[in-house]
């Protein structure tokens, strides 16, 4: 079983073996600073401050969609429906402000609320109507998006005031980044300080084992999926925010993009595993290829090959690591 | 005496700088049941490991047929002809019998699976063994005995002439045993060599030929398996075990009711259970497996749902169906299966102690870090619970200290009203006597314990009163003191017959 081998302690040893054990670790970041001394010594244009900039802002996005699916993996389920539950809450808060001519700061709550209700109702669907996660999720993924389109009638409507300011700058800062970093610090904190977060761990790492505990499975798998819905919503504001209006279409098929992200950082699809920073890098490492093939002028048709091969040598190389490492 | 078929000359073996096995040596003849005997972590399946080829030793010697040989994989001890039938079954459940027993080997024509040989080749792999079974039939519905049989006709399909079983008997039911050792005993007259693994003493002298008794690593005696069973578990700890079943009835104070259980029945399993248990007592629910035991057990923990009557703790009833009102009533359930349904095997001791106690102790949803660990730590010690750290996955601790922490995590709750469902199945000796203490120590506190145990020396020797089950009702109540194990299963299988007739009827009214 791979998550009983996940080492435990760090043994003390020689510099050598201490810095082994840290790449063993820790293989997805030290791809990423592989990753980017390679482009810093490919392109000059790679290590600049506005790329960096713009890789913080293109991150945000899917890092954000990817903390609230952390969630739903650790707790061993699946959320197929995030991108589109993004671009419902988007459209939703839209929707409130242009057409319902709510006040802004109410049609950016509103958004997240929107979010969060689709994930809950998802998370009762698997809670209490038994049904598998990933078809549960699938339905919305289907239904979010389906309503996106009953409301926008198709078209772009504008976004309030409020949002576009998530999308905006404040002085030299793009938004965007700064909600990434409040979003993971958030995120974290829950999955590792609070009881519902330690309960997600319980629950993906044996269901009957934490319910004859006394853990409320169910509360707890509602609770992982109204979270999911929240986060969802967060992204989609932030990505109408960027472009001031909320795009029918938006966020189609970042799902897997958020799923590649958690993986990379080294969650365990099977639940019990996974951190935030571990997804946090993942999405950086899925972002930091694109840019990376971009400033080399490699075509978007190849991007896509180098990404699938980058997932599954990631994923192959931690299920290894995780065999032989005990 | 014969060449053995297979024997490990002083063989050692590390993991790091942990020495598992040191200088150890085991002849398997043919035609003889070789016993390994040990306590959980003397070293057996490491044993075993290196006769499948699964891990290769760092000293000594392996010979098969008197030759010296290397299995570098399990492939080439299969080529030798040495097969391990494990614990967990290696069978595809939702697959044919034929299918199974032909798998990774199926018999092809014009590329195509050729599925009139592959029937007949598993009946005659059945055959070999004398099992009578339907070929087609899918493995998953068969019990675990059946299975168990199907697993050995298959290595036998294989040319097989030693199997290594590990604790084959231990989901097994009396009347499976028996099944079992008949096969043993055919295939021993037909010549294969066999390893047998198992905690239950009484079964070394029914089957075994010679006994070897490993303690930490290191070879203690071999000895024939006709010796007494006082003597193997003085060999096997390394002491005197005076007393295995060390009840003491400690608790002095107002035998107040704690546990009342009413016209208890759930759907097809239980009909209509009524006892109570006191503080300090232990109650135990003997009976067959199917008796309605662990059922019985799952309703008052609020597992599972029950149709009527009602649970109350200190005369306050508990709600249907839920675990958290029933642990806050001072119930803790040590279910019957850890693995499964008792640990997150993948996370921490230190959490899994916890589970129970995480919210109760936490203010405003925020985990109490720093208090729950070193009461974690604290139990643990009381508990002797044998650990790198509390940061350890608890998958990786021994049986004994895996149901250690089970226990622990309902010490921390205070549970008063203990649910013991085989609390000691797949624990070795020494951790047996240390679980019995604890038992002890729980009822000399003034809880109560309901016990579960399929064991009847166990019943008999930490019960204080016994409640028979039979056919999803109690069919008698037993004193301990007086009761004997004859008494015991004469209750268990009363009208075991009538019972199913009388309840498939009021399922047909």
């Amino acid at each position: 079983m791979s998550i009983a081998s996940r080492p435990a302690v760090r043994k003390p040893g020689t510099g050598a073996t201490r810095v082994r054990t840290f790449v063993a670790e820790n293989g997805a970041l030290v791809g990423l600073v592989v990753l980017g001394l390679a482009l810093f010594i490919a392109t000059p244009d790679f290590l600049t401050g506005p790329n960096l900039l713009n890789i913080g802002i293109q991150a945000s996005v899917i890092a954000v969609l990817a903390f609230g699916l952390t969630f739903v993996i650790v707790a061993g389920g699946i959320d197929l429906s995030v991108g589109s539950v993004a671009a419902l809450s988007a459209m939703g808060s839209a929707y409130m402000f242009s057409t319902a001519a709510l006040p802004g700061w109410l049609a950016l709550i509103g958004g997240l609320l929107v979010g969060t209700l689709a994930g809950a109702v998802s998370g009762f669907a698997v809670a209490f109507g038994r049904l598998p996660s990933f078809i549960a999720t699938l339905a919305m993924l289907s239904v979010a998006r389906g309503l996106t389109l009953v409301l926008s009638d198709g078209r772009p409507i504008a976004t309030a005031p409020a949002v576009s300011f998530l999308g905006g700058n404040v002085g030299p800062v793009p938004m965007p980044i700064v909600i990434l970093v409040i979003a993971g610090i958030v995120a974290a904190l829950i999955l590792n300080y609070t009881v519902i977060g330690r309960y997600m761990y319980a629950v993906g790492g044996n269901t009957e084992a934490a319910r004859l505990s006394g853990i409320p499975v169910r509360r707890v798998l509602v609770t992982v999926f109204a979270l999911s819905g929240l986060f969802a919503a967060l992204a989609g504001l932030l990505l109408s925010g960027r472009l001031d209006s909320a795009q029918p279409q938006a966020a189609a098929g970042y799902e897997l993009d958020a799923i590649a992200a958690v993986v990379i950082g080294g969650a365990s699809l099977a639940g019990g595993i996974g951190r935030i920073s571990g997804t946090l890098i993942g999405a950086l490492v899925l972002v930091v290829i694109r840019n990376g093939l971009n400033l080399l002028n490699v075509s978007s048709f190849w991007q896509q090959v180098v990404i699938g091969v980058v997932i599954a040598l990631a994923v192959g190389i931690d299920s290894l690591r995780r065999k032989t490492g005990h | 005496m014969s060449t053995p078929i297979l024997s490990l000359e002083r063989v050692t073996k590390s993991f790091g700088s942990v020495t598992v096995i040191d200088g150890v040596s085991v002849d398997v003849h043919p035609g003889r049941v070789q016993v390994l005997l040990g306590e959980n972590g003397a070293g057996k399946s490491t044993l075993i490991k290196m006769m499948a080829g699964v891990y290769q030793p760092d000293g000594g010697r392996i010979l098969v047929d008197g030759r010296d040989v290397t299995l570098p994989d399990t492939k080439a001890s299969e080529a030798l002809g040495i097969a391990t039938i494990h614990q967990e079954l290696n069978l595809v459940g939702s697959m044919s019998i034929a299918e199974n027993i032909s798998l990774g080997r199926l018999p092809k024509r014009f590329g195509l699976v050729d599925r009139r040989r592959m029937k007949e080749n598993a009946r005659a792999a059945l055959a070999l063994i004398g099992l009578d079974l339907d070929v087609d039939q899918h493995v998953g519905e068969l019990g675990i005995a059946r299975q168990q049989l199907v697993e050995i006709a298959k290595a036998l399909s294989m040319d097989a002439r030693m199997l290594i079983l590990d604790e084959p008997t231990a989901a097994l039911t009396k009347r499976e045993i028996a099944a079992l050792f008949g096969v043993v005993d055919d295939l021993r007259a037909r010549g294969v060599g066999m390893v047998f693994i198992s905690h239950h003493l009484d079964e070394i002298a029914a089957i075994g030929d010679s006994v070897s008794v490993l303690r930490d690593g290191t070879f203690i005696a071999e000895v024939p398996a006709t010796t007494d069973e006082d003597e193997l578990v003085r060999l096997m700890v390394g002491r005197d075990i005076a007393q295995q079943f060390p009840r003491r009835r400690e608790f002095d104070g107002a035998p107040e009711t704690l546990l009342s259980v009413r016209n208890l029945s759930t759907k097809g399993m239980v009909n209509d259970v009524s006892f109570e248990v006191h503080a300090g007592e232990v109650v135990a629910l003997a009976g067959l497996v199917g008796a309605g035991r662990t059922e019985v057990v799952r309703a008052i923990a609020g597992v599972d749902p029950y149709l009527t009557g009602s649970v109350a703790v200190r005369g306050r009833e508990l709600p249907r169906l839920d675990v958290g009102a029933a642990i806050r009533a001072g119930v803790g359930h040590v279910p019957e299966d850890r693995k499964v349904q008792g640990l997150v095997l993948g996370a921490s001791v230190n959490d899994n102690i916890g589970y129970a106690t995480l919210a109760s102790t936490a203010k405003a949803g925020v985990v109490d870090f720093a208090g729950q660990r070193a009461r974690a730590q604290g139990v643990a010690d009381t508990l002797r619970i044998r650990m790198r750290d509390l940061d350890q996955p608890v998958g990786s601790l021994s049986g004994g200290n895996q149901q250690k922490a089970v226990f622990a995590r309902w010490i921390l709750a205070e549970s008063s009203v203990l649910l013991l469902d085989e609390p000691t199945r797949g624990v070795d000796v020494g951790a047996k006597v240390e679980i019995y203490e604890l038992i002890n120590a729980i009822t000399a506190a003034g809880g109560a314990v309901v016990m579960v145990s399929s064991e009847l020396p166990e019943v008999l020797g930490m019960a204080d009163r016994i409640l028979v089950m039979s056919g999803g009702h109690i069919s008698g109540e037993l004193d301990a003191t007086t009761a004997t194990q004859d008494a015991v299963m004469s209750l268990a299988v009363r009208d075991v017959q009538r019972d199913l007739e009388d309840q498939q009827m009021k399922d047909e009214a």
